[in-house]
């Protein structure tokens, strides 16, 4: 009846386990007899769950990203600990089943579950007001990747309570992830969880492509989008490249796990290593579909805050699309100790050192940027010199490893580990980061708190510097990774130091959720009434914050390259009341996407428990509802032009009376 | 605990390497960090000197708001870069093919070849000249090249010794090579340094360079070990096991490493005979249609 599933797969015996299950399961009671006690579930099902509002959908993808952030980094602080009380002899108090669980965990939350949603939901919000349009090409599509998302991360943390995750690290190579060597449900909950969010990513990317290619205002040529919107056009064209791969490579492995067959197993003419080739060329352009944007947002943050053109925007764009096409060329890196001979080696390593090039020219014209400029040290401008000297450092150790002589030695080691978090942390975390504090007052109509995402900023700086720089220097001690213990006196005082960098991390954490209470509780002091708080450059500046629903009263007319800049200088002020609005063509909300995510996370679940007749039963409900939707022909409505007068009328009366 | 050195070059395995490719890429690591560096100094430096400089309270600072070109700038922040990765990549396909782990190293000494087998969740290393073997203690002559053979018997490893220089994936049904050789007798650390489940955090062993005597004595320890490695005390072997002792075997069954390279050391048929029968079958114009490159079908 119910599979594999017993009553014997909640960890009860496990305190740790059983401790953050009931801190979720109170979490999740608590808020939910919160909804119900301020009857909020009326609203929060017609504004938000079911929205295709892209600026909703773009604020759903960041909520679960940061929570998917504390997670990840409760990880963290377990591998943390467990290394630097392991070191000296002792056991320290997370064996290797539960150790091996956490390292994977922490790797897949942190890139499908939080970086990924932050990505999409930084693109979500802006792109669609940078480029003046009144929502994405597809908004019921745009729902929906949302809730597959959201599916996939549900199944993580339900892996937390009902069985157990992968003990496999995050690519889980075969044959330690076939079952012969995981005959747990650990690696079924990482596959499943990952095909449906990989879908959800993968239609995202076909959305953001197509909103960009055919929805940009009139006169916004390709040379005249925003930096960031180019980010995002290249980012997600790799999307829709390495998903594919990473979806074909997963469905192999449970062809092999499900049906017996023999694609990576050791038996049977599998070849394993036809895996992690697939897997990395999958997973290296996926490193730079999380950091493009964050190269577009840094660009957006220093030209706004120096009250200067981006230097070189030419450059940039040609930089930019260098970097996705070589993306595709480099993932051998990742295995140069296969043994695939030095011709090989040579070429992946050297194809790999070229993508620093036009990454380097990136950082010389933010340089230029603030050269005779008037720079502010605004929350988004530290995060983004933190990054420029984080990420030249990360690139130079990338570099170096990059030299297959080099990495025979360094490969694996800690040393690579703080590498890649060099990189994703001071590039694309610190990245969003300026993004989130950069963009909230759009979302949001306040800005956030300065002082506290000052200290947030110094402690994650000081933080990640104090956990990282050991892992370099124990790299070079020859420590390797996802050790769960080892007997080391001086490596243990490294890993104490690595701990305490973890600390400071976590009060710069600690700050930073301090910053959104205490913004939100001062809202009113922090309101931006101007639409246009930091004086800025491109056209999301150039409606109201929060926009109206329909984003622009008008379809915006663009003549230049910063766009709202030029038209700035031009008319010499922001947003002006019209004479008379037109009707406004807009989508219908949809509870479509939410119903089928759940239906497609059950589907899931009796997957990973073998529930055979649930599955079934999931899936046909999953079709039906994807089919009955295709009968639904109330999609769209036209805002007639006296709703938008008077939002418009609304909003220009406030504005007049505070200023 | 905390007057315990931070750092001491002893303490840094590869800064303090052992045998001719540790201290190769050691070297490498310095040269390409060097390089590295033209680039990387300045742009700190000038990363707080711009942001200092024309911070928005300096209003003596010249503010151009409208300049956002220089060809003279984007020659050099595009050609700089490419000289240094030129000059990099030089020294990536010279190195990649002078440290290519299958080349032989060669000295004077005749090499000693050695075949590793990883298993769960220990090392094996049968020594196929001397046709004796051992679990997690690996012993050589110093001066003398060590020709490794690696595959392994369960899920992927590496077998990495970090004084020594160069790891190497042992991977199932695969076999890899790697070369290296010590300069003067020493005990270094050995590990796998690819995650392999479980037992894997235990999965070290010591790596004894030794003297020539000392190296014959220990081969005469090992012969007085415990008999002969059959293919029965390898299958028993195989089981998975943590923290095994060291152990040594007087004899080895000849052909224990072909056979786990094959995956028959349980008794099934080979992978290599599979596949010459298969091809055979195809010379021979049999119903089994493998495709044969050399007999292209109609």
């Amino acid at each position: 009846m119910f599979g594999k599933l017993t009553l014997e797969a909640i960890p009860y015996h496990e305190p740790i386990i059983m401790g953050a299950v009931a801190m979720m399961v109170l979490g999740g009671a608590a808020l939910f007899a919160g909804i119900t006690f301020f009857r909020l579930w009326g609203p929060l099902w017609s504004k938000w769950l079911t929205s295709v509002d892209h600026k909703n959908i773009g604020i759903m993808y960041i909520i679960l990203a940061l929570v998917m952030l504390l997670r990840g980094f409760a990880d963290a602080v377990m591998m943390r600990t467990q290394q630097a009380m392991a070191s000296t002899g002792a056991a320290g108090p997370l064996p290797p089943e539960h150790f091996d669980q956490i390292f994977t965990a922490h790797g897949v939350i942190m890139i499908f579950f939080m970086a990924m949603p932050f990505m999409v939901g930084l693109m979500n919000i802006v792109v669609p007001l940078q480029i003046g349009a009144r929502d994405v090409a597809f908004p019921y599509l745009n729902n929906l990747s949302f809730w597959l998302t959201a599916s996939g991360a549900l199944l993580i943390n339900i892996s937390l309570a009902v069985g157990e995750f992968a003990r496999t690290g995050w690519l889980a190579y075969p044959p330690l992830s076939e079952l012969q060597y995981s005959p747990g449900v650990g690696v079924d909950y990482y596959l499943w969880a990952l095909q449906i969010s990989g879908v959800g990513t993968l239609l995202a990317g076909v959305n953001m492509i197509t909103t960009i290619l055919k929805m940009r205002a009139p006169g916004m040529t390709l040379m005249r989008m925003p930096i960031f919107t180019w980010t995002t056009l290249c980012s997600n064209m790799l999307i829709v490249a390495a998903f594919p791969i990473l979806t074909a490579t997963l469905a192999m492995l449970s062809l092999d796990r499900y049906l017996g067959m023999h694609f990576f197993t050791n038996d049977g003419g599998g070849n394993a290593m036809m895996y992690v080739n697939l897997i990395w060329a999958w997973g290296h352009p996926e490193v730079y579909i999380l950091v493009l944007p964050a190269f577009g947002i840094f660009s957006e943050v220093i030209s706004t805050f120096s009250s200067k053109k981006l230097f070189g925007y030419t450059s940039m764009v040609y930089a930019t699309v260098c970097i996705t096409v070589l993306s595709f060329i480099v993932w051998l890196h990742h295995f140069f100790t296969m043994g695939a001979g030095a011709n090989v080696n040579a070429f992946f390593g050297i194809s790999t050192m070229i993508i620093s090039i036009p990454t380097g020219a990136k950082i010389f014209n933010w340089l230029f940027t603030m050269y005779r400029g008037r720079v502010q040290f605004t929350v988004p401008v530290l995060w983004t010199l933190g990054f420029m000297v984080t990420f030249v450092i990360g690139g130079m150790t990338g570099v170096l490893m990059a030299v297959p002589a080099a990495d025979f030695v360094l490969h694996n080691s800690l040393f690579l580990i703080a590498h890649f978090h060099n990189v994703i942390i001071g590039g694309v975390l610190f990245g969003y980061l300026a993004g989130f504090t950069y963009w909230f007052p759009k979302a949001f109509g306040f800005k956030l708190n300065e002082t506290l995402g000052k200290v947030s900023f110094w402690c994650w700086l000081v933080g990640f510097y104090l956990a990282f720089m050991p892992l370099y220097a124990l790299g070079l001690m020859g420590m390797t990774r996802r050790m769960n213990h080892v007997d080391n006196v001086v490596w243990h005082n490294y890993l104490l130091v690595a701990a305490l960098g973890a600390a400071v991390i976590a009060c710069g954490i600690g700050a930073f959720v301090l910053q959104i209470l205490v913004s939100v509780l001062n809202r009113k002091a922090l309101r931006d009434l101007t639409g246009d708080p930091w004086n800025g450059r491109t056209l999301e500046w150039a409606t109201s914050s929060p926009p109206a629903f329909y984003n622009f009263a008008v379809d915006p007319v663009v003549t230049s390259r910063d766009a709202f800049w030029e038209q700035k200088q031009t008319t010499g002020a922001g947003l002006q009341p019209l004479p008379a609005y037109g009707k406004i063509h807009m989508p219908h909300n949809t509870g479509t996407g939410v119903i089928l995510g759940g239906f497609i996370a059950v589907l899931g679940f009796a997957l990973i428990w073998h529930i055979w007749w649930l599955a079934v039963a999931a899936f046909a409900a999953a079709v039906a509802v994807g089919i009955g939707h295709t009968f639904n022909e109330n999609r769209d409505y036209y805002v007639p032009s006296e709703t938008v007068a008077e939002t418009e009328g609304k909003y220009f009366k406030q504005l007049t009376s505070q200023v | 605990m905390a007057a315990a050195p931070f750092l001491n070059g002893c303490d840094m395995a590869l800064l303090d390497p052992a045998g001719p490719i540790g201290a190769e890429e050691k070297s490498i690591i310095i040269l390409a960090t060097c390089l590295m560096l033209i680039v990387v100094v300045p742009v700190i430096a000038m990363i707080f000197l711009f942001a200092w400089r024309y911070r928005a309270s300096n209003k003596a600072a010249t503010f151009k708001p409208d300049w956002d070109h220089s060809s003279k700038i984007e020659l050099a922040v595009w050609g700089i870069p490419c000289v240094i990765i030129a000059v990099l990549a030089y020294v990536t396909w010279v190195s990649s093919h002078t440290l290519e782990p299958s080349r032989e190293l060669v000295a004077d000494k005749k090499a000693v070849e050695v075949e590793v087998v990883s298993m769960d969740w220990k090392w094996l290393f049968i020594y196929p000249e001397l046709n004796i073997a051992s679990v997690n203690e690996l012993a050589f002559p110093a001066g003398t090249p060590v020709h490794f053979k690696l595959t392994s018997a369960t899920v992927m490893n590496s077998f990495f010794i970090p004084r020594l220089g160069s790891q190497i994936y042992t991977m199932p049904g695969m076999e890899t090579k790697l070369s290296l050789l010590a300069d003067a007798a020493g005990d270094f650390d050995g590990l796998s340094a690819n995650y392999s489940g479980g037992g894997f955090s235990d999965m070290h062993f010591v790596a004894h360079a030794m003297t020539d005597d000392a190296f014959a004595q220990w081969v005469e320890k090992a012969r007085a070990g415990e008999g002969k490695l059959t293919m029965a005390k390898y299958r028993d072997l195989a089981k998975p096991s943590e923290k095994d002792p060291v152990s040594y075997y007087a004899e080895v069954e000849p052909t224990l490493y072909h056979d786990i390279l094959n995956k028959c050391s349980d008794g099934s048929t080979c992978m290599d005979a599979a596949v010459s029968l298969a091809m055979a079958k195809e010379v021979a114009g049999g119903d089994l249609q493998l495709c044969n490159p050399a007999k292209p079908r109609g």
